[in-house]
């Protein structure tokens, strides 16, 4: 599966993202000391670390709510380091977050169809159905309040409102938390789905072995940068990441 | 007594009509910054007297300025916040607050120096023209009060509901950081939903202007009423602050009715207690 990605790829054209020597934190605290990371155009890049290590951290800086403190990051071929956040949706970098951070005042409908906020109304109707297709279940709960929903449906939602936002690249932080086993089953299930549409991810997840299954490459954080890189596979296989996370 | 109790409650619909409109900038603007605007009441002082000086300088009908003082109570409302509210209270709700507070100081003074404490009124046509509906006699310009208020309380609503600036606006008061994950600019939203709030008290000033006398005191008057409406109602919520403002304005005629001008105003504050008593949340107020 992982060679149908064609790992390779990213040798002849420039990644849709590439992360130079990032660094962000917060107050005297210095969380991210130099991350360096590429995502091409197509491919699904985990990002695995501990508990804490920056991983959130990370995504913030990528989708502009944290303003990075030092290093670059191109995305789709124009330098965004340092730009708002409005203007990233706008490039097509769309961030899930951690915690899903939906709308719970606001219908499920509501809550998708301002996930097109910053791509104005034509295309909407045609993305709304095909989110829709994807998600049955928000379907029939389209006019139900988002705060009403279990926490798997807003799990969904929040990927639901971010698929609105028509991403070039999705960032998925920790999708699978507090769902139950069944869930986190069809959360990768989903993913999978995602990404052989073509869409580009960065999956940020503690499912290390689902992660690993489901991405091309991987990068480990630790201690503020990159630890280990690599194919999937190999680092499925890594002995260090193994007794790092699987306690092998 | 029951001759005049219908008179009575129909006065009280119509005057709670403009105090509906006052409490809903406020209860709009608390419901998405969460401070209370307390520079309100001056606001609304503000309006009245530029529909009072547009009124006696150029000749223009309050009613016909209601679209004018709308506009122009909008600009003020988003200037304040986007150049002295905002930058003042950093994000800081209690900064906001505080800045709200120096901006009522500085407006109330403001308007002693332009225009002493004098009271003020001006002329209409129609300010003793009524209406006759049945057995009652309403007063004109109250009932366009009424009309009008109820008017822009329900395009106010159809904005908030069906338009994804208003949507916005409603996520921003929940979830400004999901609401930035959508591209949404948080700081432009709380700009934005001020100058609305500030834009009702536009309308609210010019509705009011052809029944009641306008001095540098008079928001006090109208915004405390207003604050008993928002938190009866539901802090936050827009049919609270109407269904609110209705009851308050009918407690208020019937309790000068049967207990007298001077007993009578113990009836709002009373039905305010006992509202809070059986929900403390308010009428419409969400159950957290
Ligand atoms: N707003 C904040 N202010 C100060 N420190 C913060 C803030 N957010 C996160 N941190 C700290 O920064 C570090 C990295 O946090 P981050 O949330 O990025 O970790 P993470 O890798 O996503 O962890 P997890 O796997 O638990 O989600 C942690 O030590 C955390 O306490
Ligand atoms: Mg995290």
């Amino acid at each position: 599966m992982a060679l149908a990605r064609r790992p390779g790829s990213q040798m002849a054209e420039p990644p849709l993202l590439d992360v130079a020597g990032l660094r962000a934190g917060y107050g005297a605290f210095e969380v991210l000391r130099g991350v360096s990371l590429t995502v091409a155009a197509g491919e699904v890049v985990a990002v695995l670390g501990a508990n804490g290590v920056g991983k959130t951290t990370l995504n913030r800086t990528l989708s502009g709510l944290l303003r990075p403190r030092g290093g670059r990051i191109r995305f789709a071929g124009s330098d965004i380091t340092g730009a708002d956040h409005a203007a990233i949706v706008q490039a097509g970098l769309i961030h899930v977050p951690e915690g899903r951070r939906i709308f719970p005042n606001l219908t499920v409908r509501e809550n998708l169809l301002l996930g097109s906020y910053a791509r104005g109304r034509p295309a909407r109707a045609a993305t709304l159905a095909r989110v829709l297709q994807t998600f049955p279940r928000l379907a029939e709960r389209q006019r139900q309040k988002a705060g009403s929903l279990s926490g798997g449906e807003q799990q969904m939602l929040a990927i639901g409102r971010g698929l609105m936002a028509q991403p070039v690249l999705l960032i998925l932080d920790e999708p699978s938390l507090g769902l139950s086993p069944k869930l986190v089953e069809e959360m990768f299930v989903l993913i999978g789905r995602l990404c052989a549409e073509g869409l580009s991810l960065l999956l940020v997840e503690q499912n290390v072995v689902q992660s690993l299954a489901v991405a091309a490459r991987a990068y480990v954080i630790e201690h503020g940068s990159v630890a280990l890189s690599g194919s999937a596979d190999a680092l499925a296989r890594d002995t260090r990441l193994r007794t790092a996370y699987l306690g092998l | 007594m029951m001759a005049l109790l219908l008179p009575a409650l129909v006065g009280g619909v119509l005057t709670g009509g403009v105090y509906a409109l006052v409490a809903l900038g406020l209860t709009l603007i608390y419901g998405v910054l969460h401070i209370v605007n307390f520079a309100h009441g001056s606001l609304l002082m503000v309006a009245m007297f530029g529909a009072w000086l547009l009124a006696t300088r150029l000749g223009l009908d309050p009613l016909a300025a209601v679209p004018l003082m709308a506009g122009a109570m909008f600009a003020i409302g988003w200037g304040l916040y986007r150049f002295v509210i905002g930058p003042v209270g950093r994000g800081d709700d209690r900064g906001v607050l505080l800045a709200t507070l120096g901006v009522a100081v500085v407006l109330d003074n403001a308007a002693l120096i332009a225009f002493t404490g004098d009271s003020r009124s001006i002329e209409t046509p129609y300010a003793l023209q009524m209406v006759q509906a049945g057995p009652l006699l309403i007063p004109l310009a109250k009932l366009v009060a009424f009309a009008g208020a109820m008017l822009i309380a329900l395009l106010l609503w159809a904005f908030m509901a069906l338009t994804d600036t208003g949507r916005a606006i409603r996520a921003v008061a929940r979830e400004p950081e999901g609401a930035a994950l959508v591209g949404i600019r948080p700081a432009r939203i709380f700009a934005l939903a001020y100058g609305i709030g500030i834009a009702c008290l536009g309308a609210a000033g010019c509705l009011l202007l052809p029944s009641f006398y306008v001095s540098p005191q008079v928001g006090g008057m109208f915004v405390l009423v207003a604050f008993t409406v928002v938190v009866l109602g539901g802090m936050g919520s827009f049919p609270g602050a109407v269904v609110g403002a209705l009851l308050v304005g009918i407690t208020e005629n019937l309790g000068n009715l049967y207990l007298g001008e001077s007993l009578g105003p113990i009836c709002v504050p009373l039905l305010f207690i006992a509202v809070l008593l059986v929900r403390p949340t308010g009428l419409f107020g969400a159950v957290r």
